[in-house]
């Protein structure tokens, strides 16, 4: 862990960098009373964040199921065959692809109806933006099995009240049409739902950013004839980079990460798991078969393709900043 | 430890140092050496809907080991059959919270032997004289590698429901072999299309399972101790192919039944939305409350042939004596008691139970017609899963019901045959 170095530090205190000192730098009472401070975040942060990461990988070595774990049989080092037998295995690339579109998709919907509502909360009146913020936070609130069962319900094929208002306005062929049946319309429901309950968080967060944006700005572009379109294209959205690195970032590990929606909606996974996200195929995989030498390498390869991604993406982002 | 190494350094050597000496966790946990005659017997049996009944004929089982033995405790908890994998891996992984008895259910059997969790009782069922009553394809689901790990305790299987009323009023005599099946099922849904022919369900392989078996193949077969998945033999391929030209539009619509399971099969039928299903003699009570009730009857799932009955999953629960425990004989004495015929015959009374002894069985087909289905089922023999360990994984992992679901879907029946082989030999070879 690296004591972030603040040039403001009264005594200069030396920071330590990586690596074989030179010489023995004197370690300053500042310094140690700084890391005195942080050693109980430092304590906590290894003992519930690096030691599982750590038992991630190691398990990801080993042929370790129920039988190993009580006692039954033997433990076995396999190196990476785990990971052999996963890229091996092509139903895992199937599945992977699924998992970044659907990630993909969820992420751009949420972001939009995220922004978009944010920048309509803070043109309208006070009664309104009540209303919205209500129910964005009974969306936000609602627990994600709860939230997917309900969805299942209106959409479902014989008595969902959306078959029967589509029936009623005259829309023919909807009797019983399943919304769960057909791979794309699955996910298109279940990415609904994703957004219906993500899109929440995005807007609050997009929200408190307009709002701090100071008004003489957007005064001063509404005086030189600025557009709202152009408004949020060019004040409001570079104003608030960070917020949407933030919110960008957020919403990719969640999505990413899906379980509930797509278990509970699909029912584990769709018909002939032709639904299948990543973390749904790595619990029934993995999980539970007992086979948890397996399922811990899935764990360490999503954890490396979130970090890669989450690094790409603010690079990507430093790459535009201006200077 | 020189005093100025700096504080991270040195912590973070320590934690490396720590951190490398644990592999996976692993319990070390043996045969108990001891085997006492006094004390507390502990026994897990599995809940039921309607516990009453069931812990009725326990208790009375309990009171007569009690005072057959002085100075022992038989102490009974019931345990929720969901939660069983938690509670199972927590006692194999600390003996000491361990039963001494329990019940369990004989697909996992041979994930619990792996796992080192049940003694063997080979020798002493070979010493108790009942033992020889045992119906032998019964007594081949509590046995791996040639030895018994368990006393079953009661069977199940399942037979075809067919609608009375729907018949009787289509003309309509119950099919005498699979492929009559699909026809009558076709013949009442063009004749009824507010009927499914037969409900079954994608996610049903207890259904399956028949058809495979029926046609001549198998799911699996061991040779020179390894097993080889023979799911995409031209026989099981062509039970396959059957089971899954169930599930079309002009039977049971893949969108409504593709993803149905056992149970979901079954409640379609009571609800009165089917003219057929299969089910088990354990459903009797969930078509009985529902609008079916009074309007069906049942027969044996036929063969291929005329006048045969497709071998049907011998499912059931056994029991057996954990590794663990400290009273080994008194925990023999017990499940030859609970699981003898005398209260094997009060537990059929009570919850309806089939019990495991062949004689036992003919004396209840002759006095309770509604079971005879069943046990002329049980008595055309009976097949199982495959006891391995990787049966565990493979069921898991729906191996089965993407196979039949891909199918249904329209898939080539030798792909998705050839792939479920593939998934079912990476299982056993892990």
């Amino acid at each position: 862990m690296r004591v972030p170095a603040t040039p403001t530090t009264p005594g200069g205190a030396s920071t330590h960098r990586g690596g074989a000192p030179r010489r023995r730098p004197r370690v300053s009472p500042d310094l140690r009373a700084a890391l005195l401070y942080l050693a109980p975040a430092g304590f906590v942060l290894a003992a519930m964040l690096a030691y599982p990461l750590y038992q991630l990988g190691v398990i990801s070595l080993f042929d370790y199921g129920q039988a190993q774990a009580s006692g039954g049989a033997p433990l076995d080092f396999v190196g990476l065959d785990n990971y052999a037998q996963l890229f091996g295995e092509p139903r895992f690339w199937t599945v992977l692809v699924q998992t970044c579109v659907f990630a993909a998709v969820c992420v751009v919907g949420s972001l939009t109806v995220g922004i978009g509502l944010a920048v309509l909360a803070s043109r309208v009146r006070a009664l309104p933006r009540m209303a919205l913020f209500l129910a964005a936070l009974g969306a936000w609130a609602t627990p994600a099995v709860a939230g997917s069962t309900v969805w299942l319900f209106l959409f479902d094929q014989d008595f969902g009240l959306v078959n029967e208002v589509l029936a009623g306005v005259g829309l023919a062929g909807v009797e019983n049409f399943s919304w769960t049946y057909d791979r794309y319309v699955a996910f298109g429901l279940v990415a609904a739902q994703v957004v219906w309950c993500s899109f929440p968080f995005v807007m609050i967060t997009v929200y408190a950013g307009i709002r701090s944006i100071p008004t003489d700005v957007l005064e001063a572009a509404a005086l030189d004839g600025a557009t709202p379109w152009r408004t949020l294209r060019t004040v409001i959205i570079p104003m608030l980079r960070g917020l949407l690195i933030v919110a960008t970032i957020q919403s990719i590990i969640w999505d990413f990460k899906i379980f509930t929606q797509i278990y509970v909606m699909t029912n584990g996974g769709g018909v002939a798991g032709r639904n299948l996200v990543l973390n749904v195929y790595a619990y029934q995989e993995a999980f539970a078969a007992s086979n948890y030498g397996l399922g811990a390498a899935i764990g360490v390869v999503m954890t490396g393709i979130l970090l890669l991604i989450t690094l790409g993406y603010l690079r990507a982002q430093r790459g535009t900043e201006e200077p | 430890m020189p005093r100025r190494t700096p504080v991270p350094a040195a912590a973070l050597s320590l934690l490396l140092l720590v951190l490398a000496a644990c592999g996976p966790p692993q319990v070390t946990s043996g045969l108990a050496e001891e085997d006492e005659l006094t004390g507390i017997l502990r026994v897990w049996l599995f809940d039921e809907a309607d516990r009453g009944p069931k812990e009725a004929v326990v208790n009375r089982a309990v009171a007569e080991f009690e005072a057959q033995y002085e100075d022992v405790e038989v102490d009974v908890s019931y345990l929720q059959v969901d939660a069983r994998s938690e509670r199972f891996t927590g006692a194999f992984n600390d003996p000491a919270s361990a039963p001494d008895v329990a019940e369990f259910g004989n697909t996992d059997l041979a994930a619990y032997v792996e796992a080192n969790g049940f003694a063997d009782l080979t020798e002493a069922l070979a010493a108790w004289p009942e033992a020889s009553d045992l119906l032998p394809s019964v007594l081949d689901t509590a046995t791996v590698d040639g030895r018994v790990y368990g006393l079953p305790w009661y069977t199940g299987a399942r037979a075809l429901y067919y609608r009375t009323d729907v018949f009787d009023e289509l003309g309509l005599a119950p099919p005498r072999t699979l492929g009559e099946l699909r026809d009558t099922a076709r013949r009442i849904r063009a004749a009824r299309p507010d009927l499914y022919g037969i409900a079954v369900g994608g996610n049903y392989h207890y259904a399956l399972m028949p058809f495979v078996w029926a046609s001549g193949g198998d799911l699996a077969e061991q040779r020179d101790g390894t097993w080889r998945a023979t799911v995409d033999s031209a026989q099981s391929r062509a039970g396959v192919e059957l089971f899954s030209s169930l599930l079309a539009p002009d039977i049971c619509p893949p969108e409504q039944c593709a993803m149905l399971t056992g149970t979901q099969s079954v409640q379609v039928f009571a609800s009165g939305a089917a003219a057929m299903t299969i089910g088990g003699d354990f459903n009797r009570a969930a078509v009985d409350a529902g609008e079916a009730a009074g309007r069906y009857a049942v027969v044996p799932l036929p063969g291929t042939e005329p006048g045969t009955i497709a071998p049907a999953f011998a499912g059931g629960n056994l029991l057996g004596v954990l590794n663990s425990s400290r009273r080994s004989t008194l925990a023999r004495e017990f499940v030859q008691l609970l699981g003898g015929k005398e209260y094997q015959r009060e537990m059929y009374t009570a919850m309806g139970n089939l019990p495991t002894f062949a004689d036992l069985q003919r004396d209840l087909a002759d006095e309770d017609p509604a079971v005879r289905p069943f046990v002329e089922t049980l008595r055309a023999g009976t097949r199982f899963v495959p006891p391995t360990p990787a049966w565990a994984r493979i069921d898991a992992q729906a191996v089965l019901p993407t196979m039949v679901q891909r199918v249904a879907t329209g898939e080539p029946v030798e792909d998705a045959t050839a792939d479920a082989a593939d998934a079912m030999n990476a299982a056993f070879g892990s």
